[in-house]
């Protein structure tokens, strides 16, 4: 087990510093940070002297020694652009994008789940063949659309829900949350809905999926037989049995979710780290695309490695040694 | 009110950037405001003359007083001026306006003298963009104190209450304002900064006023009775640069079999006017810009200080166009990649595409090439191009583009940063020298606009249009557009009941 563990945080480690190295020679390759950055009124001497304060005047390999030096250390740089820490701007950012993410995930349960069960349980039903085709518009609706004609609708034609932003929040633990107020709920509502769209097809078919297979089990047929209600047949044998995939993946995705919320908040301006990320990469701004990306990676490592503690815990054929 | 571009910090002397100068505008203030049209108007300063070529005096506001009651001295403006330089690990600073300053000697508590070397008419310009911080409350202030509020006093008009960054800033009305007072109490300045969600929270009514309205809703936005517009002629050039530098052959240009040509054919005076006469600028405006820009011939619009007045936006005249080519050598043109970035000035890529089109009309076969302007930049930078649309804002001013874009490039005068197409005339750059030596406004006007003339006729670069700059807002409010782009709470007030 400890062997196990060491092995993945070695690779963890491998993973991370192999990125650091493509995000510099990425960011090398794309411009110049100070072009970008700078007023156009600078003159020749303005420039040189921005180009130092960055640190951009030394080599390539010499501004990267730099910040692994400094990354040892737990510094992962300043912001270009806003001369805070890097780490410290993600970290302030990462409660709004986590809400979201879990407010996206709880709404494809929500609506995932029961669709999907009614689909797997009348599979030749004209709603349950409407559901499946809705589902493939889930899956291929681009979310940046969806999340404009939301707004069209809901906000501008109907006035129900604010347009854009994140509403008031409160302050716990140091960090603002939103979902704690009415006001912020409703902020929430669109945004979490646009990013959940994709995994509630997902959840939808992978619930009908587990429901077809599982109503043809023997045990399925006993509790039938034995007279039970269809009710308790439906939500007691065969829900429990289908939550175990459908768990897993939604657990696997959630990773994703955040990683990938950066079209949802630039939409709905969420001041979430997917926004950060966006305008950084417009700007160059390399020590917050390097820290974030780091973050994303570790936080991948961590849900895979989570997973995969819990497999061998449920399921005692999986030998997480003998997997090496 | 939102802003469609994000404030990066409330330090007003961490980053030259309009979404920060505008919001640094309402929290602080300059020695020399400018009005809506660019002129310069007294601020901190109520008054300013050359006492002699090389020494400014400038005479301050008195009983004028910081948000957290200290009061505004001549100590002050000495210490902005040594803080400005110094501010740690800025990506674009503003000692650009403070580095002629020699010497400042505090006369009295309220009249400051700066000495420079040699006459310097660009003072109270280049003064324009300078906030003025308190010694007393800024001494150690850093760029993290700003952003965090704590540091965030001025004179200006509005007191900021909170600072998210990258998502919105409260104000506050400074009740003790010295200026015209602000009409709300409070402004909750938001950034939204994608185009379509920007007009929604607009049309929603999460917003009363927003800037930079996409010219793809602008058709709609008229129409509908909720909304106004504000809008007027910006100082933003949207212009071609040429590849100035070789004299052989260019990176981008070819022959018609797509041979490389031994010489540069832009270095032909007559193929750069055949380009210019190509292209119909009214076509573009009225068409790609749905007509939210004014076709161009020089650097400044009209009614701006050293605008020159007989120098209208060439007419299309292909034809005329086709047989300077022939004289130049080129009876059947050649072939030119014409370079654009996608992402940065509006339309940006669909008006390469325009200009690419009138150009092959004439037989100058073009291939565009749109890109991010992250990579864009950088190429331009290093002479990459062959030809390129690229924009400008100028301060109003014939020196300001003159000397950044078509003055030989020259790192000891500080000139030609931005002229990236390495366009160089003895003759121009000794005009803008005498220029910028010139106390006398009127003298220096009549300067600045011979050497635009010569810029043009020499069509160092072909202008394009220059943006109009257009604000949305609900019915019931007026703002005062401004033509440097600056999106200020100040300039917004309740419509006069009708």
């Amino acid at each position: 087990m400890t062997v196990f563990l060491l092995r993945r945080l070695m690779q963890a480690a491998l993973v991370v510093l192999a990125m650091s190295v493509l995000v510099f020679i990425g960011v090398y390759a794309i411009g110049d940070p100070v072009e970008i950055l700078i007023s156009p009124d600078a003159d020749q001497i303005e420039r040189e002297r921005a180009i130092q304060a960055l640190g951009l005047d030394l080599p390539l390999w010499q501004q990267y020694l730099v910040f692994l030096v400094k990354a040892a250390q737990g510094d992962l740089g300043n912001s270009f652009v806003f001369n805070e820490p890097a780490l410290q701007l993600i970290l302030q950012r990462m409660p709004a994008t986590l809400e979201l993410a879990v407010g996206a995930t709880f709404f494809a349960l929500l609506v995932g789940l029961p669709l999907g069960l009614y689909a797997g349980l009348r599979p030749n039903s004209p709603v349950s063949k409407g559901i499946m085709a809705g589902s493939i518009l889930g899956f291929s609706l681009p979310t940046f659309w969806v999340g404009l004609m939301l707004i069209m609708v809901f906000a501008v034609q109907l006035g129900w829900l604010p347009s854009t932003g994140r509403g008031e929040t409160v302050e716990v633990l140091g960090m603002r949350w939103s979902f704690l107020t009415w006001d912020g709920i409703q902020h929430m509502i669109m945004p979490a809905f646009n990013l959940s769209l994709f995994k509630i097809s997902l959840v939808i078919r992978l619930t009908r999926a587990g429901v077809r297979e599982t109503m043809l089990m023997d045990y399925v047929k006993f509790a039938r037989a034995k007279g039970l209600s269809p009710a308790r047949v439906t939500f007691v044998h065969v829900f429990k049995n289908i939550l175990i995939p459908v768990v897993t993946v939604v657990g696997l995705e959630f990773g994703g979710t955040i990683a990938f919320s950066v079209v949802t908040e630039s939409v709905f301006a969420w001041p979430g780290m997917g926004k950060l990320i966006i305008d950084s990469i417009n700007v160059l701004d390399r020590p917050v695309i390097v820290a974030y990306l780091m973050i994303i990676v570790l936080m991948f490592i961590t849900i895979n490695l989570i997973v995969d503690l819990t497999y061998s815990v449920l399921d005692p054929r999986v030998r997480l040694e003998t997997r090496s | 009110m939102a802003v469609g571009a994000p404030v990066t910090s409330l330090d007003p002397h961490y980053h030259q950037l309009s979404p920060n100068n505008a919001v640094a505008d309402m929290i602080f203030d300059k020695l020399v405001n400018t009005d809506a049209q660019a002129r310069l108007i007294p601020g901190l300063a109520t008054e300013w003359r050359a006492v002699e070529p090389g020494l400014w005096e400038f005479k301050l506001r008195p009983g004028v007083r910081f948000h957290n009651g200290s009061e505004f001295t001549a100590e002050d403006v000495a210490f902005t001026f040594q803080r400005v330089p110094n501010v740690p690990n800025s990506p674009s600073s503003f000692a650009i306006y403070t580095r002629p300053i020699r010497g400042v000697e505090i006369v009295d508590s309220h009249t400051i003298r700066l000495r420079t070397d040699g006459p310097y008419p660009l003072m109270p310009m280049g003064l324009s963009n300078v906030r003025i911080l308190d010694r007393e409350t800024h001494q150690n202030a850093t760029t993290e104190d700003f952003n965090s509020g704590k540091a965030a006093i001025g004179t200006g008009p509005w007191r900021v209450v909170s600072h998210r960054n990258g998502d919105r800033i409260e104000f506050e009305r400074n009740d003790t304002y010295w200026g015209e007072r602000p009409a709300f109490q409070r402004v909750d300045y938001r950034m939204i900064t994608n185009d379509a969600a920007r007009t929604a929270a607009l049309l929603a009514g999460d917003v009363e006023f927003i800037d930079q309205v996409p010219t793809s809703d602008l058709a709609k936005l008229r129409r509908d009775q909720r909304v106004a517009l504000s809008e007027t002629t910006g100082l933003r050039i949207i212009y071609i640069g040429l590849d100035h530098l070789r004299t052989d052959a260019s990176p981008f240009i070819t022959d018609n079999d797509g041979k490389p040509i031994p010489r540069n054919p832009l270095k032909d005076l007559r193929v750069r006017r055949a380009l210019s006469l190509a292209i119909d600028r009214q076509a573009i405006v009225s068409r790609v810009m749905e007509g939210a820009a004014t076709p161009a011939g020089q650097f400044l619009p009209e009614g701006i200080y050293s605008h020159v007045p007989s120098l209208p936006a060439p007419r299309p005249d292909p034809e005329a166009a086709k047989k300077l080519l022939a004289e130049a050598g080129f009876p059947n043109g050649f072939r030119i990649q014409l370079n654009s970035p996608n992402d940065r000035y509006i339309n940006d890529a669909r008006i390469a595409q325009a200009v690419g089109q009138m150009w092959t009309r004439i037989g100058v076969r073009t291939a565009v090439e749109a890109q991010p302007w992250t990579t864009f930049v950088g190429r331009a930078g290093k002479q990459e191009f062959s030809a390129f649309l690229i924009g400008w804002g100028s301060n109003p001013e014939g020196s300001h583009p003159l000397r950044n874009l078509v003055a030989t490039y020259d790192r000891e005068k500080g000139w030609g940063a931005s002229n990236r197409g390495r366009y160089s005339n003895p003759e121009l750059d000794r005009m803008i020298e005498a220029a910028l030596k010139e106390m006398d406004d009127a003298k220096r006007e009549k300067l600045l606009q011979d050497a635009q003339r010569l810029a043009m006729e020499d069509v160092a670069i072909i202008p394009l249009h220059i943006q109009t700059n257009i604000w949305a807002m609900r019915r019931g409010l007026t703002h005062t557009p401004r033509a440097d782009e600056l999106t200020r709470a100040q300039d917004i007030r309740p419509a006069p009941a009708r």
